[in-house]
């Protein structure tokens, strides 16, 4: 793979999607050797708001460090999916919370929805691993990174007393997304 | 797997670790986006290595507290972002004269004033350079890389110690708070510099003794009594009123740097060799500027990249060389147009000069740089009379205006404008 | 703790060479101005705390007390205006072994200087802050300062001053200070106990030091001579703790209080520093 794989984490500020692209980049720089960079953009809010992280990911140097078409992107809010989808690129996919994101863009790329705030909720009790969950997905939906370099990457980001839970966010993120995988 | 363990650290976390690598020992800073995780990671850090940190009561008082603790023998940095970089500038006088040893990091956002406080610019590199008052030297560096923030950081101190000065970090936010897969390096690996220390006895001790070029520096409580003022003084550190001592005063602060740009500059050079346009850009500028400037080399165009590392002193023998023998030097920065002056004077006319339309936040910056014409970019600066022309039948927005007021040659040399407008 | 021992009495002369910096004199300050009198009860002061040369570290802002640094001989800082305490607070925290004082005026400590004078104040780090209290900026040559009481004239107040006065101490006591006094350039010898204790303090303490600036404080509020301005301002214009204890109130009406007016025990900064700090951080 020597071309630029873009991806881009958006949601609400506080939905730790600035993690899931930390998480993504040490996944792919750390422990599957390739070239990373991680950059977020967000504005004065700490909670709410629009958040966005994007990673690049090639086996080349990578000197432009933001996102110029888009590979791959998770919304997990309507205003965030509104706001960052405009840059996805023609055979991309975007993956979103079914429950969150009702007016999906039109574009000449695959969307995915699942209720993944539900799901966190629902089968964890913790909607805080939402984002795992949906990194879990991602990394399935992309194959841009094996499976056992992110779930490296995410256990070495997390407290120890969580390791269990993201774990399991992870596997259930993997299962769900090949489920529905064409 | 790499053979040294990679880490995926932020900018500010690479500056951070660069000053702790360099023997960094007191910090003092007030919080301010986008520099702020300086501090944080520096206040976990510094403590374990015995060092010192102190979230003071403004940016003021950071500056004076590092020139503090710099005297009494410790190497000090403190960091900023624009409004607190303006704050510091009366400190950073006292240090250039007193010739104290330090560190100031600057990560550049968005202004004038409060600005754009989550974005960044390329804004304050006039500012590094004239933003206190009076005649004094300037050295500033300026990263592109994360593992370059590290590594630049760590010469940072390394010419602040060796010239007693001090130094500044000038980077900006897309560059400070993104991550990259960093090495740290081992013990041994960079050159690390520590001031020279006055060996005499305390009688014969002058803090500014002008049979040296850089005096030796004495820490206080050692044994050397010896006067710091922000007054112009004598090589005894005493302030004094005689118009020649002053004037060979201001001259010596100058000349030790002035003498030394050798060693101080520090250029990435990237197929420069028979290039007929040229970009020069530093900073995450220059991150997009390699990018087009390799696109256009696979595309058969001669384009080539001077990168100074070194922007205080600038580069200029490497600039004055350089319009020699090209045709075109396109200087893209995110402000609107500060370092294409300093550009233009050493190039002296020689060849062209443009500055590609990107002014404004980082994402600008792509669209206009990379993410839609690179090459067109690159293009334009080929194309001489045509679109010169076209721009100059047609003034556009109140931009023009502005741009007009701010620098009468920009109209002409704007190409880019026209070229974007067309697509 | 006796203060007696600041004093020597019947025995040579003091030696207030041992401390200056014979070479840099004479000094620039006015002829009836009190910051000599004061640098001399300091250093009276500074020769009884048994402190040696080397390990005082004297800190300076800008304006007439400021330039004291340059004539006392020891490892000596002059700054700018106003952030003496700040500069003086990375000298400390870098190395707590030296004995940090800061030399500082009314404008500078209170008016440029002032958040860093209640900051320093609220960290309680060890020093010694004199502030030379003449009520007007001497060096720029005569503006009403924080301290230059309301009605007074100065070169920016003509019509009278209508600004309300800092009351230096009670701001240091309200910041945090852990020792706070008040001397004069009149009480001379008393004023040398108080510095003397104040060195011997740990924490900051804060000393406001009444003295007069003749050439124009004086010369603009109708002073004869310079001893009516130490005798109406310093002498009569204050009265001791002790005195006060036994005086009505309203014998006390518009005088300000002299000696040590707040003295209390607080963990001091460099020294939580190290304890928690670099203690917790080390795993110690």
């Amino acid at each position: 793979m020597s071309q630029r794989y873009e991806m881009r984490f958006s949601g609400s500020g506080g939905q730790g999607m600035i993690l899931a692209g930390i998480i993504m980049a040490e996944a792919a720089a750390i422990y599957d050797n390739k070239n990373a960079v991680q950059s977020q953009s967000y504005g004065p809010e700490a909670r709410g708001g629009a958040s966005k992280a994007e990673v690049i990911i090639s086996s080349q140097p990578i000197d432009y460090p933001k996102a110029t078409g888009i590979d791959a992107m998770l919304a997990l809010t309507q205003e965030a999916c509104a706001k960052y989808c405009n840059d996805i690129k023609e055979g991309g996919i975007l993956l979103v919370d079914s429950e969150e994101v009702k007016n999906l863009p039109r574009g000449n790329f695959k969307t995915y929805s699942f209720p993944i705030t539900s799901i966190a909720r629902d089968e964890l009790g913790k909607t805080i691993v939402a984002n795992i969950i949906a990194l879990g997905m991602i990394t399935e939906l992309t194959k841009i990174v094996s499976h056992e370099a992110i779930e490296k990457a995410v256990l070495a980001r997390v407290p120890a007393a969580f390791l269990d839970l993201n774990k399991k966010a992870l596997q259930i993120g993997f299962e769900k997304a090949k489920a529905v995988k064409v | 797997m790499a053979e040294k363990k990679k880490k995926l650290l932020q900018g500010n976390e690479a500056c951070a670790e660069g000053a702790l690598y360099a023997g960094c020992r007191f910090y003092a800073g007030y919080p301010i986006t986008p520099s702020t995780e300086i501090a944080e990671h520096l206040s976990v850090r510094l403590p374990k290595v015995g060092g010192k940190f102190i979230q003071m009561e403004d940016e003021i008082a950071s500056i004076a507290a590092i020139t503090g603790a710099s005297l009494t023998g410790l190497k000090s940095m403190t960091a900023t972002s624009g409004p607190g970089f303006s704050l510091k500038q009366e400190g950073i006088g006292f240090a250039c004269m007193a010739e104290v040893p330090c560190v100031i990091v600057n990560v550049m956002r968005g202004g004038p004033s409060t600005g754009f406080p989550t974005g960044p610019s390329q804004s304050d590199v006039m500012q590094a350079k004239w933003g206190t008052h009076g005649d004094h030297p300037v050295v500033a560096v300026a990263p592109a890389y994360v593992q370059e923030i590290l590594s630049e950081t760590v010469r940072a101190f390394n010419l602040a110690e060796k010239y007693r000065t001090p130094v500044m970090v000038l980077y900006d936010e897309i560059v400070g708070h993104m991550r990259e897969p960093i090495v740290l390096p081992e013990k041994g690996e960079l050159e690390v510099i520590d001031r020279i220390k006055p060996t005499c006895n305390s009688e014969e001790y002058f803090p500014y003794d002008d049979k040296y070029e850089i005096a030796p520096l004495a820490a206080y409580g050692e044994g050397y009594r010896f006067h710091v003022t922000g007054l112009n003084h004598k090589k005894d550190g005493f302030p004094t009123n005689d118009a020649k001592l002053i004037q060979e005063g201001n001259e010596r602060i100058l000349r030790k740097i002035e003498n030394h740009k050798n060693d101080i500059w520090k250029n990435e050079e990237l197929e420069l060799n028979d290039a007929k346009i040229v970009v020069f850009a530093y900073g995450s500028t220059a991150r997009s500027a390699r990018y087009a400037v390799k696109e256009a080399g696979n595309s058969g165009k001669k384009v080539g990249l001077l990168r100074p590392l070194t922007l205080w002193p600038f580069p200029e023998k490497a600039v004055e060389e350089l319009a020699k023998r090209v045709k075109v030097i396109i200087v893209p920065e995110m402000n609107m147009g500060q370092m294409i002056v300093e550009v233009e004077r050493y190039a002296r006319g020689k060849c062209e000069m443009k500055n590609p339309d990107s002014q404004a936040a980082g994402i600008l910056l792509g669209k206009e740089f990379y993410y839609l014409p690179p090459h067109q970019n690159l293009w334009c600066g080929g194309l001489h009379s045509s679109p010169v022309k076209e721009v100059l039948r047609r003034p556009r927005s109140k931009e023009r205006g502005l741009r007009r007021a701010f620098r009468s040659r920009w109209e002409v040399y704007n190409v880019n404008s026209s070229c974007s407008k067309k697509r | 703790m006796s203060t007696a021992v600041a004093v020597k009495k019947d025995k040579a002369p003091f030696d207030y060479n041992k401390y200056l910096r014979p070479n840099k004199l004479p000094h620039i300050w006015c002829p009836g101005c009190g910051h000599g009198i004061v640098l001399k009860a300091m250093l009276r002061a500074i020769d009884a705390s048994g402190l040696s040369k080397d390990q005082i570290c004297m800190v300076s802002g800008i304006g007439c007390s400021s330039r004291t640094p340059g004539y006392v001989d020891f490892n000596t800082l002059h700054t700018l205006h106003g952030r003496a305490m700040a500069y003086a607070t990375g000298v400390k925290l870098a190395k707590p072994s030296l004995k940090v004082i800061v030399i500082t005026g009314d404008g500078d400590a209170l008016a440029i200087g002032g958040n860093h004078f209640i900051h320093t104040c609220r960290r309680n780090i060890d020093m010694t802050v004199l502030v030379y209290s003449n009520a007007i900026y001497g060096m720029t040559g005569g503006q009403y300062s924080p301290t230059t009481p309301q009605g007074a004239n100065a070169t920016t107040s003509r019509y009278g001053n209508i600004e309300p006065v800092f009351d230096c101490c009670e701001l240091a006591k309200a910041s945090g200070a852990t020792f706070v006094a008040r001397g004069t350039a009149y009480h001379c010898q008393e004023l040398e106990k108080i510095i003397f204790e104040a060195v011997q303090h740990k924490g900051t303490s804060v000393v406001e030091i009444l003295d007069q600036c003749p050439t124009y404080y004086g010369r603009q509020n109708k002073y004869k001579s310079v001893t009516e301005m130490m005798e109406k301002i310093e002498k009569d214009g204050t009265v001791s703790v002790k005195q006060a204890d036994k005086l009505p109130p309203e014998k006390l009406q518009g005088k300000l209080l002299r000696g040590v007016l707040h003295k209390i025990e607080r963990p001091e900064y460099c020294e939580q520093y190290k304890k928690f700090i670099i203690g917790k951080a080390q795993g110690k």
